[in-house]
């Protein structure tokens, strides 16, 4: 089958190529861009490992044609740290809450969970967790998982105004 | 997995895909949100040559009012329904039913009309829109029209769409403000379909149910409207015993397969519990008015 020209934006970097029709675009990123962060899990919908940001909706690769990609604005857990190279605040959440056992699942949670904080910067932990229910922890540990989004959210939400009144009375 | 090869082809205009479809015939599939047919796709259960995207037809997005009407475009997405304040304070059981479909992720994508379109009798939305009288827009090459939710289902799979016509918009009378609400579905985890599902809309006037409408999901090949339970309710004040007779209603027409989501009784049975609970919602939602 002819190739198609597509061109999309990756992690702020414009990115042109050729693709088959029916190249996934989980496998697009990861064989052609080689950002192997988004990974295969079930390849059927279900799990969610190879969610990435897609024009500003959490989306899984693995159910979407690269030709339809054309044009798109596309995040994957490889430019999720921040612009001075530090870690993004759900990547530090992660870290400092143990929020991954084996990793497998990490960078789809982090994806997920970074549109679901620019939505819903505060979310309550039953809003977390029906927000990453799309997403599968193999090793089961969402407790620290959720933990590590409200990590994320209680910093990026930590604005001089709205510290503790205590501390800004300090 | 990986689908076989098919040409992409991506219509500006309703009337540029109709005729692509119309020209290409049954090799040619529309593809709106993708997740029903990509994963049929991967697994070969379905290999069109030809894929037409409807994801660039402006025309088939948003939801409006035209008169006492709510007209969503087909390509609306499920997170879009969920997210509509118009839909919210006039049609309150969308938001309801989206938010049991699927999981985030499958409803940014996931599209009203792919999921009332589709055919299959696991989709949630069919019910939703037989139990609250819904319109379909219909375009295909020889022009438009317009078919009831309620006459649209025919089989598994198989609607009354004609090849290469596709639904542009679904319409909606708005139910009257203070009505009762309620979907409720029993799955067994998030993004399953439905072991059953029911979804009730009801008017009380003076105590009594003025108006009610059921419609049911996954208990058969196709969505079912139940309209002798509602017919039984009505005039009713949902006393236990009426209720009682509904559900033994709704149960009757129930036909559902034995499968992994449990033996066929046992998903008639938790139709009716459905039923029961929507209802209940329902009432307790609605908004009382005097005679």
């Amino acid at each position: 089958m002819a190739k198609t020209h597509v061109s999309m934006t990756v992690n702020g970097k414009p990115v042109e190529q050729l693709v088959e029709p029916r190249t996934l675009l989980i496998h697009f990123l990861r064989e052609q861009l080689n950002l192997t962060g988004p990974h295969i899990g079930c390849e059927t919908t279900h799990c969610g490992a190879c969610t990435v940001d897609f024009n500003g909706k959490s989306v899984k690769s693995c159910n979407v044609f690269a030709v339809q990609a054309n044009g798109a604005e596309i995040r994957t857990i490889e430019g999720m740290a921040n612009a001075d190279g530090t870690l993004h605040a759900l990547q530090e959440g992660f870290r400092e809450m143990h929020g991954l056992q084996c990793g497998f699942c990490t960078p789809g949670m982090i994806t997920r969970a970074y549109r679901l904080l620019q939505e819903n910067p505060r979310p309550s932990e039953d809003e977390i967790r029906h927000g990453i229910s799309g997403n599968l922890c193999r090793c089961t540990g969402y407790q620290n998982i959720v933990k590590a989004i409200q990590y994320a959210a209680d910093k990026l939400n930590q604005t001089p105004n709205d510290r503790p009144l205590q501390e800004a009375a300090e | 997995m990986i689908p076989g090869s098919f040409a992409y082809h991506r219509p500006t205009s309703v009337k540029e895909a109709v005729a692509m479809l119309g020209d290409l015939g049954e090799d040619a599939r529309a593809i709106a949100g993708g997740h029903s047919l990509i994963p049929m796709m991967k697994l070969r259960l379905a290999t069109p040559a030809h894929l037409i995207d409807l994801g660039g037809l402006a025309d088939l997005k948003g939801v409006r009012e035209d008169g006492g009407d709510i007209v969503i475009g087909a390509m609306t997405t499920q997170h879009e329904v969920i997210g509509s304040e118009l839909l919210a304070a006039k049609v309150p059981i969308l938001r309801e039913a989206a938010l049991l479909i699927a999981d985030p992720q499958v409803r940014y994508l996931g599209t009203l009309g792919g999921n009332v379109a589709n055919g299959d009798p696991g989709n949630d939305m069919p019910a939703v829109m037989m139990c609250l009288g819904a319109q379909y827009q219909i375009a295909g090459k020889s022009g438009e029209r317009r078919v009831a939710a309620r006459d649209f289902y025919q089989g598994a799979y198989f609607t009354s769409l004609e090849p290469g016509e596709i639904v542009t918009a679904i319409r909606i009378k708005a139910p009257p403000a203070g009505h009762g609400w309620g979907y409720e579905k029993l799955k067994r985890k998030i993004g399953d379909y439905a072991t059953a599902a029911a979804a009730v809309v009801l008017t009380v006037i003076g105590g009594k149910v003025a108006s009610c409408s059921i419609g049911l999901t996954n208990v058969a090949e196709t969505p079912l409207w139940a309209e002798e339970a509602a017919k039984i309710l009505t005039g009713s004040s949902l006393d236990a015993a009426t209720v009682k007779k509904a559900v033994a209603a709704a149960e009757a027409i129930t036909h559902p397969a034995t499968d992994a989501r449990g033996p066929a009784a046992y998903r008639t049975k938790m139709a009716g519990v459905m039923v029961a609970r929507a209802l209940a919602r329902a009432q307790a939602r609605s908004q009382a008015r005097a005679q």
